[in-house]
């Protein structure tokens, strides 16, 4: 059991790296998916900023970065998320909006985003435990992390305990994101 | 009296594809003098909603001008039609409400969208929830609500800004008789109280004969039918205009109808009842000792006065004499003996 004692600190370092990786990737793809599929929604043919150039063109660009791994692919993914959760919003509220002269970019974040907030948590929290498995992929591949952790001190040094409590914190952390994200995402819906 | 909205040749055309488009407003000119309460009826697919949109600026004309308030929309700003949607109000079918805000922040946010400060909008939001009847669900969200008391909410958010013209795109179609009648009351009360010039949308006869001064009746993109209410269902130009009426007031009995009532006896006489009103008409039948009793028919209210059809059965022994006195005055049918010859 006193081999413990020397994994425990490179266990919690191991944790700390992969939320870490986790919240650093998320953060990032989280706001600039925020962005591009908020503009794919806008700039969808009959919504608020209608044109049809910018719209094709994000779009083109947005299905030939698709195959390109993790921050730049998750961008990618949280904007289409994005935009299908804005796309879905009634377009009534948007155009009562606009009937009362509010501007069309006060309309997309004040009204349009607002509206989709609970989905929208969803779909985060739906990426959130995508890249804590990918954080985990990447820990095999050499990117440190709980992902590392198993496969160096559990596989590889035929530690069982070690390779199933890392197993354990992963699906703690996954239980707790979803548990967050359905509690505020149902806060939202039940008003 | 001033115009406050004048549509000159307006044609509205949207592409449903590269190479078709539809027309949903076909050169239509009209006028709406300001505090006056104007319907806008026809079938669903007839325009009036396009129509509706083009007075705030929401669509744009594909050809002629539409002014409201003194301001072209058609080659107006973007910052200009915002300003002008500050003074002309809207309502919706469904409510339209943000449902991620509360009841006060909704009525607040066109507020907000002008500029007003936090203290003065909180007082607003307060006058005007008391004011359409809904003081006391400030703080609920919209979801919580009766579908009368969401359009309270729009009503209340249409009129924030104190707007000069209120749009209502069938405002009552979703909701049941007694609450459509609320509303219909609180509406007068908008137009009354405050002088608002409200144009409403509708496919429901009965809400522009409770409701509106003037009526447009339209068909197709094109209005058919145009006026002071009362004249124009007692005396419809339009086919269309005549079928709305005979919905309401079941017109003159044909067909198994009017079999069975010829077997009854006496004569049958079918008098359209207008300016020239029931009343008018049994005074006519006493005056030449008619017996006569209502059998068939309906008379609607138009903005208090009688209008439709009703058949009598009437025994009398000059029955010439008392059909050409009414004619005189009214049309009358006498619907058996036409079967007859």
């Amino acid at each position: 059991m006193n081999k413990w004692d020397t994994l425990t600190p490179v266990l919690i370092q191991s944790i700390g790296e992969t939320v870490y990786m986790v919240a650093v990737s998320l953060l990032i793809s989280g706001v600039a998916g925020l962005v591009i599929g908020a503009l794919l929604y806008a700039t969808r043919p009959g919504n608020l900023f209608e044109n049809r150039v910018v719209f094709a063109v994000a779009n083109l660009v947005i299905n030939l970065i698709r195959p390109i791994p993790f921050i730049i692919f998750l961008t990618v993914v949280i904007a289409r998320v994005v935009e299908q959760n804005l796309v879905a919003v009634d377009p009534g509220t948007v155009e009562a909006a606009r009937a009362v002269g509010a501007r069309r970019i006060g309309v997309l974040f004040g009204v349009v985003i607002p509206e989709a907030l609970a989905p929208l948590i969803l779909g985060y929290t739906f990426m959130f435990i995508a890249v804590v498995d990918m954080s985990a992929m990447a820990g095999y591949i050499g990117g440190g992390g709980l992902g590392n952790f198993a496969i160096i001190y559990g596989y590889q040094q035929f530690n069982q305990q070690a390779t199933w409590v890392t197993v354990a914190i992963i699906v703690v952390i996954v239980q707790a994101g979803q548990l967050i994200g359905n509690a505020l995402a149902h806060r939202i819906l039940r008003r | 009296m001033t115009a406050v909205i004048e549509l000159r040749g307006v044609t509205k055309s949207f592409r449903t594809d590269r190479r078709t488009s539809t027309t949903a407003v076909d050169d239509v000119s009209l006028t709406v003098e300001e505090g006056s309460i104007v319907g806008v009826i026809g079938y669903s697919g007839a325009g009036k909603s396009t129509l509706v949109r083009l007075l705030n600026g929401l669509e744009q004309p594909t050809s002629g001008t539409v002014e409201v308030l003194g301001v072209n929309v058609g080659d107006a700003t973007e910052a200009k039609l915002r300003d002008l949607r500050r003074r002309v109000g809207m309502i919706f079918q469904q409510f339209n409400l943000f449902t991620s805000r509360t009841v006060a922040a909704n009525v607040a946010y066109p507020l907000k969208v002008a500029g007003w400060k936090k203290a003065d909008r909180d007082k607003r939001v307060a006058e005007l929830l008391d004011f359409v009847g809904i003081g006391d669900k400030a703080k609920q969200y919209p979801r919580r609500l009766s579908g009368g008391q969401k359009q309270r909410v729009g009503i209340a958010r249409a009129i924030a800004t104190d707007p000069r013209i209120l749009l209502a795109d069938e405002a009552t179609s979703a909701l049941d008789p007694q609450t459509t009648a609320e509303v219909l009351d609180l509406l007068r009360e908008i137009n009354r109280r405050l002088g608002i010039t409200i144009v409403v949308i509708t496919h429901q006869i009965s809400i522009v004969h409770e409701l509106c001064d003037q009526v447009i009746v339209m068909d197709g993109g094109r209005v058919v039918d145009s006026g002071d209410t009362y004249r124009v269902f007692a005396h419809p130009r339009a086919e269309l205009t005549k079928r709305f009426v005979a919905a309401v007031t079941q017109g003159v009995p044909s067909g198994e109808a009017l079999a069975a009532l010829a077997a009854g006896g006496g004569e049958l006489l079918s008098v359209e009842v207008n300016e020239f009103s029931s009343e008018d008409v049994s005074n006519v039948f006493h005056r030449h000792g008619v017996r006569h009793s209502v059998v068939y028919g309906g008379v609607t209210d138009v903005l208090g006065r009688q209008l439709g059809t009703l058949t009598y059965r009437v025994h009398a022994d000059d029955l010439d004499t008392v059909v050409a006195e009414l004619r005189a005055h009214t049309d009358v049918v006498l619907p058996a003996q036409e079967v007859r010859s």
